[in-house]
Order: C-alpha cells, then sequence, then structure tokens
C-alpha cells in the first residue's frame, strides 16, 4: 500500500440496489486505492456479493455512481466495464464445463492494456501449475480448487486493473486456501489492486490492508486490518457467527 | 435387398433439409434461448429466393449452387435483421415474450412471401449435372439425392470445425453455458447473438433452397417444417448439433420406411418415437439437462391477490353488458347485430381456452406449445359421440372435457416429466400426434372434411339461448379455475413454480400436483372446444392444429402471464383483431404487425400496461434482476 498519497482507482458512491421490493444495498460506498487489498467483510446476505454485481454492471441499481480509474462506468454493461479494465472472479466460479482448460482461458482473453499486468496462458500456468497438467480437461470435470483456480486464471486473461474476487476461499480445503491467499499477495506484487469479500476474517487478515464491514447492505465499519485486529467489539458485533 | 438400400439412402437424403433447419434452430436456442418459431419460416423464404436466385443468376453448372448460397446468405440477413429491428430491443423483457415477436414474424413472413411469389407452388429448378438417376443393385435413385446424402455430414463437419477450432465458436459455445458470464469476461453479446442468428437462419435458409429439385416451394413449407424440427431438437438433445445430426437421419429413414409399412401413420410415427426418447432420455439422445439460466433470475412475481374491490366492480360491469347484450340485441337490432352475439359467442370460447391454458402456464409455470390437441379434443369427443351415437347435446357436450382430460392424462404422464422448453416440445408433439390421427384416420374423423352436424337441442338452438348457455359456462368455469388457484393446490402449485427443490423439500409430490394441473386445464381446454363445436355445428382438424395452439399461446403471452386477467384481455383482444383484419386481404400481415407493434411497446403484456400505471401502487411491477 503506497502510505503517502493513496491514488483511488475504484470508487463505488451511494450505491442502491434493490431486488424486486427488497432494499439490498443502502447508500454503500467504498474506495480502493491503487495496489491495496481491500476486503468487504460480513456475513451470509449482507450484500457482499450484490456489491460486486452491481460494480460490475450485472445487477443494475437504482442510484449510486461507480469510478473506475476515475472515468464514470455507472450503468455500463458488463462487457463494456470488463473492458475497461475491471476483471471479475464470481462467487459460484461459474466456469464453463464443456468447455477445456484452454478454451475456458480463451473467452477470458482481451487485448493487453499498457496499466496493467499483461497475462498469456503460459504465464497463467507458472502462477497455477495445477492447471498446466490438465490443459485439454473438461473443466467441468476438475475439482472444487482447481475450478477455482481456472475461474482467477480466466479473469486474468483479460489482463485486468482492478480485480473483484467474491469470496475466493469459499468451499475450499485448507491447503487450497493458502494457495489463494499466495495467488492474491502474488496479483498485488504485480500490481493490482484487489477488492475482495469475505466472511473468513483469518483469511481476509493475512491478504488484505483495510476492510469495510458490510451489515444489511450497509457499511458499518471501515479501517485497516490492523485496526480491526484491535477492536473486538466491532468483530464481535458484525462478524462473529 | 437393392429395394432396402435405395428406400435407406432416400431416408438420408430426405434427412438433409430437416438437419439443417433443426441444427440452426438449435444453435439459436442455444445462445439466445429463444424458441424462434419463425425458423420454419426462414426455411420457406430461402426456397423462395432460393427459386428467385436461380432465375436471376441462371441455373447453369455454378450458378445454380451460387444461387443456392445467395438464397441462404439472404435469409441469414433477414435473421439479423429479425435480431436487430425486433429481439434486441426486447432481450430485457421475458424470456417468453420473445416467443410472441416470433409469432408476429410467422404472420408477417406468409403475407410478403405470397404477395412477393403469389399463391402457386413453384416448381423447384433442377440441378445442373445431377438430373439423371444412379443404380444401385438394380434399384434407381436419384443423383439429386446423393448430392443431399453429402450435405449433411459435410455441414456437420464445417459446424465443428467453427465451434471447436475457432475463437467466435469458443465463444458461442460458452455463451450457450452461461452468456452473463461471457460478457463480464468482456465480450459483447449483441455480436455474438448477431452471429448465432445469421449462422442459425442461413442454416435454415439453405435447406429450404438445397431441396428445392426435389419439393418445390409453397406457402404451407414454414408449419410443415417447423413441427418436424422440433421433434429433431428434442430427440437430438437442445443444442447438440450432433444430436441433431444422430435424429434428423433417423426421422428421415423412419419417414421413408414407415411409409412402405403404415402408408398413412407416417406422421404419427415420428412423433410416437420422439415420445419413445423421452421417457428414456428425458433430455434427448446427445442433450443435456436444462440449465436454471444464470443471471436471468427475475425478480419473483408479485403473489396473485383475490380481487379487490376495483376489479369485482369491473368484472361486474363486464359480466352486466354481457347479460343485456342479447336484450340490446332484440330492441336496437341495427346496433348489436347478429353478428355482434356470434363474435361474443366466440370471444367468450377463446377467454376460457386462453385461461385454461393460463392455468398451466402462470401459476404452473408449465408453458404448453399444444394446447390445441385439449381444444380440438373436447370438440371431437363431442362430435365423434354425435356422429356414432347420435348422441343429443346434454351428453355429447360433456363427453368434451371428460376427452379431454383423458386425453391431457395419457399426455401429462409424459410430459410433467419434462420442465421447460423440453416440455413445451413435448406438448407440441402430443398435439400433433393429436392432429395427426384426425387428419389422417379419415373413417373415424373424416380426416379433412370433418365432422358435421353437431348442433345444439332445440332449447339452445337459437342464438340468444346459446348465447347465454356460453356465458354460463364460460363465467363458470373462469372462477371455478380461479377458485382453484386461491385453494391449497393452487399455492402448491406456485410454490413448485418458484422452487422445485424447496417444494420437494417440504414433501410436496410437485409432478402429482402439476400433472393433476395439466388434466385440470386439459378439461376445462375441452369444455372451451365442446362450445366451440356446438356453435359452429362442425368441426375440422384445424381445431387441434399448431397455429391454434399457438393462438391459444399468444393470447396469454399477450395478455399477461402473470395476471389472471391478463388471459382474458389477450383472448379478447386477439379474438376480436383476428375478426377486424379477417376480411382485408393481407390480414395476417397486419396481425403480425400489429403483435410486433404491442410487444416493442408493452413488453409486459397488455395487463402490464395497467400495470406501470396504478399497479406500482399494489407493488405489483417489481424491478426485474437484469440479465445483462
Amino acid at each position: 500500500m503506497t502510505a503517502s498519497a493513496p491514488r483511488p482507482v475504484l470508487e463505488a458512491r451511494d450505491l442502491h440496489t434493490y431486488y424486486g421490493g427488497a432494499h439490498i444495498l443502502v447508500d454503500l460506498s467504498f474506495v480502493l486505492n491503487d495496489g491495496e487489498v481491500v476486503v468487504l467483510l460480513g456475513r451470509n446476505g449482507a450484500g457482499k456479493t450484490t456489491t460486486m454485481k452491481s460494480v460490475m454492471g450485472l445487477v443494475r441499481m437504482r442510484a449510486g455512481t461507480v469510478h473506475l480509474e476515475g472515468a464514470d462506468i455507472t450503468g455500463r454493461e458488463p462487457h463494456v466495464i470488463a473492458r475497461a479494465g475491471m476483471g471479475y472472479v464470481p462467487e459460484d466460479r461459474r466456469i464453463f464445463g464443456d468447455l477445456t482448460v484452454m478454451e475456458n482461458l480463451e473467452v477470458g482473453r482481451q487485448p493487453e492494456r499498457p496499466d496493467a499486468p499483461v497475462w498469456t496462458p503460459e504465464r497463467l500456468f507458472g502462477m497455477f501449475p495445477n492447471l498446466a497438467e490438465m490443459r485439454t480437461r473438461q473443466a467441468g470435470r476438475m475439482s472444487g480448487g482447481e475450478q477455482q483456480m481456472l475461474t482467477v486464471a480466466r479473469t486474468l486473461m483479460g489482463n485486468p486493473r482492478v480485480l473483484l474476487l467474491d469470496e475466493p476461499s469459499e468451499g475450499l480445503a485448507p491447503v487450497i486456501v493458502d494457495q489463494m491467499a499466495a495467488t492474491i499477495q502474488a496479483l498485488k506484487a504485480e500490481g493490482l489492486s484487489i477488492l475482495l469479500s469475505e466472511q473468513n476474517l483469518h483469511f481476509a487478515t493475512a491478504v488484505s490492508d483495510r476492510a469495510y464491514i458490510v451489515e444489511k447492505g450497509r457499511i458499518r465499519y471501515e479501517g485497516t486490518m490492523d485496526a480491526l485486529a484491535d477492536d473486538a467489539e466491532v468483530r464481535n458485533t458484525y462478524l462473529t457467527v | 435387398m437393392g429395394e432396402f438400400v435405395v428406400t435407406l439412402l432416400t431416408g438420408l437424403s430426405s434427412a438433409a433439409a430437416l438437419f439443417l433447419v433443426a441444427s440452426g434452430l438449435s444453435i439459436i436456442f442455444g445462445v439466445t434461448r429463444i424458441v424462434n418459431f419463425a425458423h420454419g419460416s426462414f426455411y420457406m423464404l430461402g426456397a423462395y429466393i432460393g427459386v428467385s436466385a436461380v432465375h436471376a443468376v441462371g441455373g447453369g453448372a455454378i450458378g445454380f449452387w451460387i444461387a443456392i448460397l445467395i438464397a441462404a446468405a439472404a435469409v441469414g440477413l433477414i435473421g439479423v435483421a429479425m435480431e436487430v429491428l425486433l429481439l434486441r430491443r426486447i432481450y430485457r423483457a421475458p424470456e417468453l415474450f420473445q416467443l410472441i415477436a416470433t409469432f408476429g414474424v410467422i404472420l408477417v413472413i406468409q403475407d410478403i412471401t405470397l404477395w412477393i411469389w403469389g399463391s402457386e407452388d413453384l416448381v423447384g429448378p433442377r440441378a445442373p449435372g445431377f438430373t439423371g438417376a444412379v443404380t444401385i443393385l438394380g434399384q434407381r435413385l436419384p443423383e439429386y439425392d446423393l448430392v443431399l446424402i453429402a450435405v449433411s455430414p459435410l455441414v456437420l463437419a464445417g459446424l465443428w470445425l467453427l465451434f471447436n477450432r475457432t475463437r467466435w465458436g469458443t465463444l458461442v459455445r460458452a455463451a450457450t453455458l452461461d452468456r452473463q458470464m461471457v460478457s463480464a469476461l468482456g465480450v459483447n453479446q449483441r455480436w455474438l447473438f448477431t452471429g448465432v442468428l445469421f449462422l442459425g437462419s442461413a442454416l435454415a435458409g439453405l435447406g429450404g433452397a438445397i431441396q428445392l429439385p426435389k419439393g418445390g416451394a409453397d406457402l404451407l413449407m414454414d408449419f410443415n417444417i417447423i413441427a418436424a424440427a422440433f421433434v429433431v431438437v428434442v430427440v437430438g438433445g437442445m443444442g447438440s448439433i450432433g444430436g441433431a445430426f444422430l435424429a434428423a437421419m433417423l426421422i428421415g429413414l423412419l419417414q421413408t420406411f414407415g411409409i412402405q409399412i403404415f402408408p398413412n401413420s407416417t406422421l404419427i410415427l415420428m412423433f410416437l418415437v420422439m415420445a419413445v426418447v423421452l421417457i428414456f432420455r428425458p433430455w434427448g439422445l446427445l442433450g443435456q439437462p436444462e440449465i436454471p439460466g444464470h443471471g436471468v433470475v427475475e425478480a419473483p412475481e408479485a403473489p396473485l391477490r383475490p380481487a379487490d374491490r376495483g376489479l369485482r366492480i369491473v368484472g361486474a360491469a363486464v359480466l352486466a353488458v354481457l347479460l343485456l347484450l342479447p336484450v340490446a340485441h332484440l330492441i336496437v337490432p341495427s346496433l348489436v347485430g347478429d353478428f355482434s352475439l356470434v363474435l361474443v359467442i366466440e370471444i367468450m370460447i377463446f377467454v376460457l381456452f386462453a385461461a385454461a391454458l393460463h392455468f398451466i402456464m402462470g401459476p404452473g409455470g408449465m408453458v404448453s406449445f399444444g394446447h390445441a390437441a385439449f381444444f380440438g379434443g373436447g370438440a371431437y369427443a363431442a362430435a365423434l359421440l354425435v356422429k356414432f351415437a347420435e348422441a343429443p347435446m346434454e351428453i355429447a357436450f360433456w363427453a368434451a372435457p371428460a376427452g379431454a382430460a383423458l386425453l391431457a392424462i395419457l399426455f401429462g404422464w409424459f410430459c410433467v416429466r419434462l420442465t421447460g422448453v423440453y416440455f413445451a416440445m413435448l406438448t407440441l408433439a402430443f398435439a400433433q400426434i393429436a392432429w395427426s390421427i384426425v387428419f389422417q384416420w379419415g373413417e373415424v374423423t373424416g380426416g379433412d372434411d370433418g365432422i358435421l352436424g353437431t348442433w345444439p337441442s332445440d332449447w339452445a338452438s337459437s342464438r340468444i339461448a346459446y348465447y347465454y348457455m356460453t356465458v354460463g359456462f364460460v363465467v363458470a368455469g373462469l372462477l371455478a379455475l380461479r377458485r382453484i388457484l386461491f385453494a391449497p393446490f393452487g399455492y402448491t402449485l406456485r410454490a413448485g413454480r418458484d422452487s422445485p427443490l424447496r417444494a420437494a423439500a417440504i414433501g410436496i409430490d410437485l409432478k402429482r400436483h402439476q400433472w393433476v394441473a395439466f388434466t385440470i386445464s386439459g378439461a376445462f381446454a375441452g369444455l372451451a372446444g365442446a362450445l366451440f363445436v356446438y356453435s359452429k355445428g362442425s368441426v375440422f382438424p384445424t381445431a387441434m392444429e399448431i397455429a391454434r395452439s399457438f393462438d391459444a399461446l399468444l393470447m396469454v403471452l399477450l395478455g399477461g402471464v402473470h395476471s389472471l386477467t391478463g388471459p382474458i384481455v389477450g383472448a379478447t383482444a386477439l379474438t376480436w383483431l383476428n375478426d377486424l383484419f379477417s376480411e382485408l386481404s393481407y390480414w395476417r400481415f397486419l396481425l403480425g404487425a400489429t403483435i410486433i407493434g404491442l410487444v416493442l411497446l408493452l413488453p409486459n403484456g397488455l395487463v402490464g400496461l395497467g400495470e406501470t400505471g396504478f399497479g406500482r401502487r399494489l407493488g405489483a411491477a417489481p424491478d426485474r434482476e437484469v440479465p445483462a
């Protein structure tokens, strides 16, 4: 984290999202600075996934604005937002099960951009050695952990500037969770700015610089991971089950 | 032996057009999730444009083939035009609504074709170099059949390369699995959709053009091929091109061999094969279970509510007008003529029919493409009793709902095992079985000549008496359907529609409930059929043809599937429009254009029009999670 002058790369301001009559996101704002890893913490149903989908244009917001690198992307279509440099890794992986590993990567491929690291399948196989051994395997026939690696790799093929990672540790074996944490740190080192959502405080603490706590679609707390570690009351109120 | 081989080859050659049309249908459905009813129309256009192109280019050794390709490309562009001008504007509307749009396109294309090429059947040009016949094991086979036999595998191979060896093909396959995710990865879906529409439509056009030397071009090609194409797609497996190939070959062979063994029952044979395949492989030979589409989650629809005061007042007013209409007819016959009564009787009948379909479609979540089977089934049950037992109306009339219910019990047992588009296609297939039995079994049903002489008993024979009888039955029917929906059975049905898994988890035998609902719906459709057959005094196979099923579907969708008043409004509007336009020469075009216009203007149905304004007050117009 650049301590001196944080430069925002992703700014969401006053988001309101509804499903039918249900008010899911209420006046939700957050900032992701250049080179930062920021986590949205919260229980199931707090609105973390909806936040990510709203930012990505997959869910239509009723109000609020989203800026990526200073450009207004509010209400743009998902493919436009993706091409503007936003990578999205969904919670439920959503790999293309009938396609091979290589084909999944091909779907994610987008032109290089000057301000973001450039990825090729070979480079990604370096980062995810498991995938290298199953290039022609049908993605639907891989284990959950392998699918999780593939969905991250697929998104990286778009050479994103900002990465949205929705619950990357969910449902994974502990050894794979460690691998995922190492991956996030490596991506941070590459210069990516990362917003992740998590319920796993331990995992979040290991990889994140700052945290927002989301409850009932509202931001309840904002602070560095160190500050959160010292604040037992906040953790007990919003995070323990 | 020789005869066997030649029959085999003939079967394979006749499968070519079917494969081309079905693979196009399957490709378009895979990505857009739209069942393109207009696909048969594209096939027909391919044939007509092919004839004109051969005339323009000249049917020489090269010219003929260039003309065929021109026809395919032209139809591909027509498909693109449909996508860009029409479908693209309504991707965000409920999926079923796009069906209506393609209905409209069918009607428009029928009249445009009639207007450009006239009503005479066109003889197809012959393919230069393939005009003779070859002799195989002592039997003669047209040379062109060999060309057709070669076309299917060539196209299959080409499609395989396209989908497995190009980036575009990879994107299309990915979009077939999860199109929202594809767009979140930066792919502009519009170009995929447009490309897919071009490819799928061009394949249909190619199918129509390439069969010209054997079949020519006529105005019935669209409906004739579409049912068979649905069968092929369903038997092969939705979205599987290899499956479409296998199924087309199977159906092609079945038809050529079947015609030798059962000359009068080829149509039935085809649909029976489909039924058998679906019992053992519900998702077709090479298909996969339907995936609940990602990102197309609709906001939960507003719960059905018992009629509020406003609706009760409107209902009472409408009923009062209906009851007073004959009085007005007696007092001022110049204003309310005999024909008004006839029209209102017809409207009432279709209101009941549409409400019966809506019963399973809306609250039940089961979309039937073949509900005319029960309407016509009821009508024929009554007519057959009159014909063979000289039953009086009081008895024969009740045979209609009973007969239709029996038919629904039989068909429903198969259908409720499937969901979504597979369910819809299977209902269409069963309706076609019923239709082809009626059509081909002339000794009993009179075939195309129908059954005459189904007149009401003396007491109901006057126009006004029959009018009141119709009003009585239709109003009672509507109230009964409504009552069932607000009974625990209706709640169960809606629970099963919204979440089959959760319903099962709390101990509901959903399939059984759906089966019962299907039967109830069939019975009420049969009741409408009874009213119909006694109002006309006759019944013809048209009472159960595809167009009749489509009409009912259109009424429900146009009225608005999410509302109980939707089918009533939709049936009234459509029957009235039909009547209004029917005396004009290009009425199909007008009706189709009107439908398309309504779809573009009112993506929530006619009843949705009211919802946008005062429906919000009731919280009945939820925002939808937008499938991007």
